[in-house]
């Protein structure tokens, strides 16, 4: 992850104004930053979305090409996650710097999505055994201003919700070879149902609370984050602790039952209504 | 406890300010700025097809035959008795290396620096052993550009016991474009903090000490916990300045005053947002006009 340094004084001032409920800039421990949401940016994808939380920046795409289902589950189609930490965002990803955080992010959401519920694989197929959608879905991030996971799980949440993967039909020969037709229409296509597909929320642990949304010097002053990817209807699909430090079993359970709780509502709420602002 | 998510809008540009007679004449690069060849070219232009051509974007200044472009956005280029605000990179034998936001690193050199109790000797060798000891890798300091090398790097000194390293507060980092050069750089506002407002565009806001302190240059940090007060002031500060930066003003100790006191009616988290950040910094830019006029 992009560091920056402090001295050691700014982060006993960091540390200290969390205890008080009052971060650097002004906000509470369970504020989040504007986040500013953009779908369809990129022409030539299906599905696209630009977010924008702070300093951080973030661009998917979505691509739907056709393949073979996996063999475990031949009646589904599914999704392939790719992460690319552009040396954009901060000199550290230049060359292969950025792999490995690319991975572990690419991780995380295949783990996120592993699950029958978040998105509807059985409306991907096509035939059987045979033909399924498999949707790409790549990540680009272009500034990194702290609190990646949560900006990219809205980005493609986003990017799902605006992909339009065209209709097709099996057209049966008398030889029994099967041939697929692609509609002509370019409005004649099938969205996703996103109802369903879970978003990241990070929390920070640093002194004794913790935070929401961390900036990169809050970051830096943080030694162990609780990353919880939870539905609007607050059903968990995955929980995951980065960092070094430890979290008291107590405070895992504190943490997930009041932040992501009230967390969970005014995430889903979005993307159907952008312009909302939702408070509890 | 609120979460708001906007559709991005086309940012407005930022108006004229009411009271300029003369509209700058703003180039970018590539742009021709003249055709006469009897101009001699400075910073920012070169000479392509017998026309002169502007490199850097920004107004274009004339001074008799002199023609130059000052870039808008642009690294820290050190002029001898700036003030700036550094965080120290490297250690290493008998300096310092300090970040200034510049094209390459600055340079503190342990002769540059005062040591505790304002003794005057030469440097030892456990002096240098001990420079650890004084200044780590990632503490922030603020000290006066002492030379400017001819590759352009600047060269630091502390010799003065308000220069030195810095303890508890916020570090806001601006073009250094926008910060006015004045007699001052330290500032001691009414509101209940302190700025230091570094040339480099490094903005250090803190706590005003309750009493000045004869240590020399602070090198035992006050780790004690900040009133909550003092911190809503400063995080207000912080909030203001960044939205001053948005707008493009220039900043100095009246504009961040103004534009302190126009924020109060609002809540320090609110003023991020880009309506409330419009509407203080035009309340301000009003004022700045009234006390001019």
């Amino acid at each position: 992850m992009a560091s920056v340094a402090l001295s050691e004084a700014e982060k006993v001032y960091i540390v200290h104004g969390v205890q008080e409920d009052l971060r650097v800039d002004g906000r509470g421990c369970e504020d989040y930053r504007c986040v500013e949401v953009e779908t369809d940016v990129v022409s030539n994808t299906s599905g696209s979305a630009r977010v924008k939380l702070g300093h951080t920046d973030i661009l998917v795409g979505v691509k739907a090409e056709m393949g073979t289902p996996k063999l475990e589950k031949p009646n589904e189609g599914y999704l392939e996650f790719f992460v690319d930490c552009s040396a954009n965002a901060t000199p550290e990803f230049e060359g292969r710097g950025g792999d490995d955080l690319g991975t572990e992010i690419a991780n995380t959401l295949y783990r996120i999505f592993n699950n029958k519920s978040s998105v509807d694989l059985k409306s991907l197929c096509i035939s059987p055994r045979e033909h399924c959608w498999i949707l790409y879905v790549d990540v680009l991030l272009l500034e990194c201003g702290g609190n990646l996971f949560d900006a990219i799980s809205i980005a493609v949440k986003a990017a799902l919700f605006n992909t339009r993967i065209p209709k097709v039909r099996v057209l049966e020969d008398e030889e029994g070879s099967k041939d697929i037709e692609l509609s002509d229409d370019p409005y004649d296509c099938i969205r996703l149902s996103v109802e369903n597909v879970p978003c990241i929320v990070t929390l920070c642990k640093i002194g004794y609370r913790h935070v929401v949304d961390a900036t990169l010097q809050e970051e830096a002053c943080s030694l162990a984050s609780l990353l919880v990817s939870v539905t609007s209807k607050g059903v968990v699909t995955c929980m995951r602790k980065v960092g070094k430090g430890s979290l008291d079993p107590e405070s895992i359970f504190e943490m997930m039952e009041g932040s992501s709780a009230r967390l969970a509502a005014p995430l889903g709420h979005f993307p159907a209504a952008p312009y909302q602002l939702v408070t509890d | 406890m609120a979460m708001e998510m906007r559709l991005p809008v086309p940012r407005k540009p930022v108006s004229e300010s009411l009271g300029r007679e003369t509209k700058k004449h703003l180039v970018v690069p590539g742009d021709t700025i003249t055709t006469d060849t009897g101009f001699m070219r400075g910073h920012g232009t070169y000479i392509g097809e017998e026309k002169l051509i502007a490199s850097v974007a920004g107004p274009v200044e004339r001074v008799n035959k002199l023609i130059c472009v000052k870039a808008l956005k642009t690294r820290y280029n050190g002029e001898v008795g700036d003030i700036v605000v550094g965080r120290i990179t490297e250690v290493q034998q008998k300096r310092w290396k300090v970040e200034t936001n510049s094209r390459l690193d600055s340079v503190l050199l342990l002769s540059s620096m005062n040591l505790p109790g304002g003794e005057l000797r030469r440097r030892s060798a456990e002096d240098e052993l001990a420079m650890r000891g004084f200044l780590q890798e990632g503490d922030l300091i603020s000290a006066e550009v002492q030379a400017v090398f001819s590759d352009g790097a600047v060269s630091l000194h502390t010799r003065s016991l308000k220069y030195g390293k810095l303890g508890q507060g916020v570090l806001v980092q601006v073009p250094p474009s926008l910060v006015k050069r004045q007699k001052t750089h330290f500032h001691d506002l009414p509101c209940g903090a302190s700025v230091i407002l570094g040339n480099n565009g490094f903005i250090w806001i803190y706590p005003t000490p309750e009493h000045k302190e004869e240590d020399a240059g602070g090198f035992i940090a006050n780790l004690e916990p900040v009133s909550l007060a003092d911190r809503e002031v400063i995080s207000r500060l912080r909030n203001c300045i960044v939205s001053l930066v948005t707008q493009r003003m220039l900043l100095y100790d009246t504009s961040i005053l103004y534009c302190y006191e126009a924020s109060l009616p609002h809540q320090i988290k609110d003023i991020l947002k880009p309506e409330v950040m419009e509407e203080i910094v035009m309340e301000t830019r009003q004022r700045l006009l009234e006390q001019e006029g």
